[in-house]
């Protein structure tokens, strides 16, 4: 019982925000997981990125208006895909571009949003909310909102996920098929803006992409099948998350004396960990079959 | 303009099933004429090599009986009606691109792709999809790859999962663009036999592209040769004739034959005709006692 006091702090099964942290972060990392798989074939981490700093604005912008920072989060991702995909995303450079133009003008807005944030709530708690994310402040309002979103990006997902795949492989040999490559990529784009809203909340803007490419390239580097590195993205991620918020509950114990270090720090550390494992792991396994497969072809 | 070659032994070849008919197509690319009036047809079962020089019009005649670009004259019929936008007669396995090693798929998950992959949904594991990827990978002769990653595969082996992937579905045209370059010469022979094969067993007609004719010269039914953005087709030795392609090219040519190989060499004397497409000799794919096309 000594030990286990010693590795979770008492009162943490007991906690409401911890219940609710625990269940959001279990949502955002089940959903960007998968999506992740996605996001890293298409090479698509900026675009990702991109979307999680506008969802600064989004977040910011929120706060202004008196509404949960998922909102803000939701409405500017999707408005954000939506002008990334008009200005040009077919074509890698044109979506990089497009992505870096639309971050741009986004970002300005968030310095805009943040500083009358600021000014009219004589607060600087907003700025670190929305940039960091403040999971165990997640108010019990946005739990049903969050589980809709992440069933609605899992439904988009599961009906797009086989062209997509196809898509990822190659677009020459998917549209040959009939796959409308564009649009499949712009339902992609829908479904990520959604997720990484979701994962924002979780451990804030700036850092959602730890938890949406970091999972799905550990997974990567470990399974070679489509249905299994999806389920182990969603999987290592849920990991990171939880033994993330236990360590954050706990680190209320630690100096400096009761103020908690920060929930993203320890998901995103823990990311890495579990990456640089899932490289290790994938080193040892290759160099094992390397010997009797090295057949040149 | 086209340049139907008529041989004398075509009336004893039994009746044609034509699975593949172009006629008179013709495109431009970029406001450039990169195809005129091309003529040709494939028959079921039917092996042709569709040569010509980089840039010559290769990938976009096979983009165009794709439908994935657009021609400015012409019509193409496959399978005797006009190709739609998604045909499930034609397979085909783009230019040369390497499959990312990221990629979570095995062999065996992208031969399985091939026969659904662009629906919408998810299938379910079965007996019969199995079994039917099996019999592919077997077909294909990439049973002992079943199971390695797709994007660590060697680029022959990566040929042969692709043309697994193309052919699953059953298509009667199979179109393949260059899957030849960067292949060793001893890959190459082994796509090229697999393909022929194919084409047999399966009354598959073939369409492949290629730089290089020798390689194709012993398994080819037929040849389009693409010059200049025109075409001859025919009988591979009725068309690699010095005649044929001195028309073609609209200068003179000459076809040599060196132990059953082919060269052709351009016009001597003719200095805006030289040697610069010799460039597209790969020297490790191709050295110079295999072949050399010396094109104008």
């Amino acid at each position: 019982m000594t030990v286990l006091h010693h590795i979770v702090e008492p009162g943490f099964f007991g906690s409401a925000p911890v219940h609710r942290a625990l269940l959001v972060g279990t949502i955002a990392a089940l959903v960007a997981g998968p999506l992740g798989v996605f996001t890293v074939l298409r090479g698509q981490s900026f675009a990702g990125e991109a979307l999680g700093d506008i969802g600064t604005t989004g977040g910011s912008g929120a706060y202004l208006v008196g509404v949960g920072p998922l909102w803000g989060f939701l409405v500017f991702n999707v408005a954000a895909v939506t002008v990334m995909e008009l200005i040009g995303v077919q074509r890698r450079r044109g979506r990089d571009l497009a992505t870096g133009v639309v971050l741009g003008s986004g970002l300005g807005l968030a310095a805009l949003f943040l500083y009358l944030d600021a000014t009219h709530q004589s607060t600087t708690g907003t700025t670190v909310t929305v940039l960091f994310g403040s999971l165990f402040s997640v108010s019990a309002t946005t739990v049903p909102i969050a589980i809709g979103v992440a069933a609605a990006v899992l439904a988009l997902l599961l009906v797009v996920g086989r062209p997509l795949l196809l898509a990822c492989t190659n677009a020459e040999l998917a549209s040959a098929r009939g796959i409308p490559v564009r649009l499949v990529g712009y339902v992609y784009l829908l479904a990520l803006s959604l997720a990484v809203a979701l994962c924002a909340l979780t451990i804030g803007s700036i850092l959602s992409t730890a938890l949406l490419v970091g999972p799905a390239a550990s997974a990567l580097r470990v399974s070679s099948r489509p249905g299994p590195a999806i389920a182990a993205a969603a999987v290592l991620g849920v990991a990171a998350t939880w033994v993330g918020v236990l360590l954050a509950y706990d680190s209320y114990a630690w100096p400096p004396h009761g103020q908690g270090w920060p929930l993203s720090f320890f998901v995103v550390s823990l990311v890495l960990v579990i990456y640089l494992a899932c490289g290790a792991v994938s080193h040892v396994a290759r160099g094992r079959r390397a010997a009797p497969t090295l057949v040149a072809g | 303009m086209s340049i139907e070659i008529e041989h004398p032994d075509r009336s004893a070849v039994p009746p044609r099933e034509e699975v593949l008919a172009v006629r008179g197509v013709s495109a431009r690319l970029g406001g450039r004429q990169v195809l005129s009036d091309i003529d040709f047809s494939i028959s079921a079962g039917e092996f042709t090599g569709l040569i010509g020089s980089n840039g010559a019009g290769k990938t976009t005649l096979l983009r165009v009986i794709l439908g994935s670009a657009a021609r400015s004259a012409g019509s193409v019929l496959v399978g005797g009606a006009p190709r739609s936008r998604r045909n499930p007669l034609i397979g085909y396995v783009p230019q040369k691109f390497a499959l990312d090693p990221d990629l979570p798929l095995r062999a065996r998950d992208l031969v399985s792709l091939g026969i659904d992959g662009q629906r919408l949904g998810f299938s379910l594991p079965s007996t019969a999809r199995r079994r039917a990827v099996q019999e592919m990978l077997d077909a294909v002769g990439a049973a002992e790859l079943a199971d390695a990653r797709v994007g660590e595969l060697s680029g022959g082996e990566q040929q042969r999962v692709l043309i697994g992937h193309a052919l699953i579905s059953r298509p009667r045209l199979l179109l393949l663009d260059e899957p030849l370059a960067n292949l060793d010469l001893r890959s190459a022979g082994e796509v090229v036999s697999l393909v022929a094969r194919v084409a047999r067993e399966q009354r598959v007609a073939v369409l492949i592209s290629a730089h290089e004719i020798n390689p194709l010269l012993p398994v080819m039914d037929r040849v389009v040769y693409l010059a200049g953005g025109r075409a001859v087709h025919g009988r591979a030795e009725d068309v690699v004739r010095g005649d044929v392609l001195s028309r073609l090219y609209g200068h003179h040519v000459d076809v040599l034959r060196v132990h059953g190989r082919v060269l052709v060499v351009a016009g001597v004397g003719d200095e805006r005709t030289g040697t610069h497409a010799a460039s597209d000799c790969d020297p490790k794919t191709s050295p110079p006692t295999q072949s050399v096309e010396v094109l104008g």
